[in-house]
């Protein structure tokens, strides 16, 4: 739909998403050191939300098992820094080699079975990863995790244990997993993914090869996810099993139906959320997962199209 | 060392096992079957049962036995209240979407997890066995004066684990009574194979829900009761427990509960014995990978006949 403008909905829509960038960019001189460590960590976080939309989102697949992708970067890269003293770049590869192998692995196996199958298989798959993580306990520490030092966290020449770089590098990668996101759902690949979504039926009998564009979907999500662990690892400097468990399955989940499954902005917006919500309560409560159980539960109840699902459809169409 | 009485031991165990997840799998294999709900809440239904228990049997006190028949009567009715006021509540008014019932039976687990620690706290705490005593498992070998009976160091078993075994029997039989030979069974059988046509003949599904719903968390919370005079209970206690069922229900085939008894008795003893050789991690380990390439490759489960 051209706009009189002559502003295709597309174009708008990068628009808006870079200003919002831009915005985040800005928002590091102004906020205060707490919420500017926060916002670090939430645009990591949200790298890996925007990895688990791609696969549930826009190709309609609900995994529970990505927190298997998640800590695949995080210990594909902490475990090379840790045990062989390889710098942040090499390790870094690593990290989303290992997130490929394991997403390809993965995805081809569980892409056999479909629907509630596909959730089970993909939840016991993560398990039995969070389990191999405490087998080999040895060289993953696991539960109690270990820490990466301080010296060791510099790439490029810059110290990624200081808030300002940590904060910058958060952003690039921020940058680069939600420009990716919406480049691939205005290509024809992403159009095929929202195709298979709506009715993978029909877009088989149109031709698709939905087997592949999943497949490939599931990598894409995967290796965004493994990214965003490898990420997590380098600058906050700490590996655990705990990324590991169902819980961290969970929270993607939450956050992307938070902020609106299927829109480009969402998860950042579920994380950023969902993340204030339980920091606010567990400073009075250990229980803080009961604000996510309600959450859940009222988000199925009253907003299913989530915070941006509902914004997009009530005021700005356009939004990707 | 001997490797049989090991065995025997860990056959017992594992039968143990199997009877206490064949009635919670049961139970998820009935909500799965009739409604088409994955409850992914299952295994808080089997925590709050424990720990209700162990509320019962605080209160009452007396006798173990008197408390515990009480628990074992209180706690699933109160657990199975509870379910059908989530059903009504939640499930229903998201009409039983297949993803949404997920996303909300998730947010029901953190909420009765949650809200358990928050009032019983992270406390482990026992229920005492209405009857223990020791049985110990005697063993033959030869030796220079012919063949003799001795009974292997620290090997045993207790009779309320045996209980447990007749006991879980026992109301699997009641409970397929009730599925095969009753009116209210027949009603819920109809209405797992046509719900429209079961509402068009006047069955009010929407209380059928309710009452499968509830009874799926019912057998759940009467499966923890039975356990947690063995295994203390624990508000993070269900996360385990609805892993296993999940597998036994799939194994057995969606929705079926034969089938279910029977991957139930297969994985209970199975990780009873796997468990004699390998650490428990591994054992978890290896369990869960065959169980997912089950999954993966007969998609129908064992027993079933086709793709569901």
């Amino acid at each position: 739909m051209i706009e009189k403008t002559g502003m295709t909905d597309a174009r708008k829509s990068l628009y808006f998403h870079l200003g919002l960038i831009g915005a985040l960019f800005i928002l590091q001189f102004i906020l205060p050191a707490y919420h500017h460590g926060n916002l670090a960590r939430i645009m990591v976080l949200a790298c890996y939300a925007m990895g688990y939309n791609i696969l549930f989102g826009y190709t309609g697949l609900l995994s529970l098992g990505h927190a298997m992708f998640f800590a695949a970067g995080m210990y594909g890269m902490g475990l090379p820094m840790v045990h062989l003293g390889w710098t942040p770049e090499p390790a870094l590869i690593s990290a989303i080699v290992v997130g490929v192998v394991v997403s390809a692995g993965i995805g081809f196996l569980a892409l056999r079975t479909s629907g509630v199958s596909f959730m089970i298989v993909t939840l016991m798959f993560a398990q039995a990863g969070f389990l191999t993580i405490l087998y080999f306990g040895e060289w993953t520490r696991g539960d109690e995790g270990f820490v990466i030092k301080q010296a060791e966290r510099v790439m490029a020449g810059f110290d990624l244990s200081q808030p300002t770089n940590r904060y910058n590098a958060a952003l690039i990668l921020f940058s680069i997993c939600l420009l990716l996101t919406i480049r691939l759902v205005h290509s024809r690949f992403g159009r095929v993914m929202i195709a298979i979504r709506e009715n993978e039926e029909r877009t088989h009998m149109l031709g698709y090869d939905v087997h592949f564009h999943k497949w490939m979907a599931v990598i894409m999500s995967g290796t965004m996810a493994a990214l965003a662990g490898a990420a997590y690892a380098l600058l906050f400097g700490y590996a655990g099993a705990t990324f590991a468990s169902v819980q961290y399955s969970i929270f993607p989940l939450l956050w992307v139906l938070l902020g609106g499954a299927g829109t480009a902005l969402g998860p950042f917006i579920g994380t950023l959320f969902m993340f204030y919500l339980i920091d606010l309560s567990s400073s009075f409560t250990t229980a803080y997962m009961l604000i996510a159980g309600l959450a859940l539960v009222l988000l199925t109840l009253f907003l299913p199209q989530g915070l941006v699902g509902e914004f997009r459809r009530k005021v700005v169409p356009w939004l990707s | 060392m001997e490797l049989a009485p090991y065995l025997i031991l860990g056959s017992i165990e594992g039968l143990v096992t199997a009877a206490v997840l064949a009635l919670m799998a049961v139970g998820l294999s009935l909500v799965f079957g009739v409604m088409r709900v994955v409850n992914v809440a299952h295994g808080e239904f089997f925590m709050l049962g424990a720990v209700l228990a162990w509320f019962v049997a605080d209160m009452i006190g007396g006798h173990p036995a008197i408390s515990f028949v009480a628990a074992l009567f209180i706690a699933p009715v109160l657990v199975g209240s509870l379910a059908v006021v989530a059903d009504t509540m939640i499930l229903k008014r998201i009409k039983y979407d297949p993803e949404r019932t997920i996303v909300a039976t998730i947010g029901l687990l953190y909420i009765i997890q949650q809200v358990t620690l928050m009032t019983y706290g992270s406390n482990a705490r026992p229920v005492e066995p209405p009857f223990n005593q020791r049985i110990s498992i005697p063993w033959f070998e030869w030796t220079e004066s012919g063949l003799s009976m001795y009974w292997p160091w620290g090997l045993g078993t207790t009779t309320y684990k045996l209980a447990v075994i007749g006991f879980a029997v026992i109301l699997l039989l009641a409970i397929w009574v009730l599925m095969t030979r009753t009116r209210i069974g027949l009603i819920m059988r109809a209405t797992q194979l046509d719900r429209d046509v079961a509402q068009a003949y006047g069955i009010n599904v929407d209380r059928v829900y309710a009452l499968v719903f509830g009874l799926g968390a019912g057998l759940a919370a009467l499966a923890a009761v039975l356990i947690v005079p063995i295994q203390q209970a624990h508000y993070l206690m269900g996360h385990d427990p609805l892993l296993l069922s999940f597998i036994v229900v799939i194994i057995g085939g969606l929705g079926s509960l034969a089938g279910t008894v029977v991957a139930a008795v297969l994985i209970g003893l199975s990780d009873g014995l796997i468990s004699v050789f390998f650490t428990p991690t591994l054992a978890k380990i290896i369990a869960t990978l065959i169980v997912t390439f089950v999954l993966i490759f007969r998609p129908s489960g064992l027993l079933g006949k086709h793709n569901p």
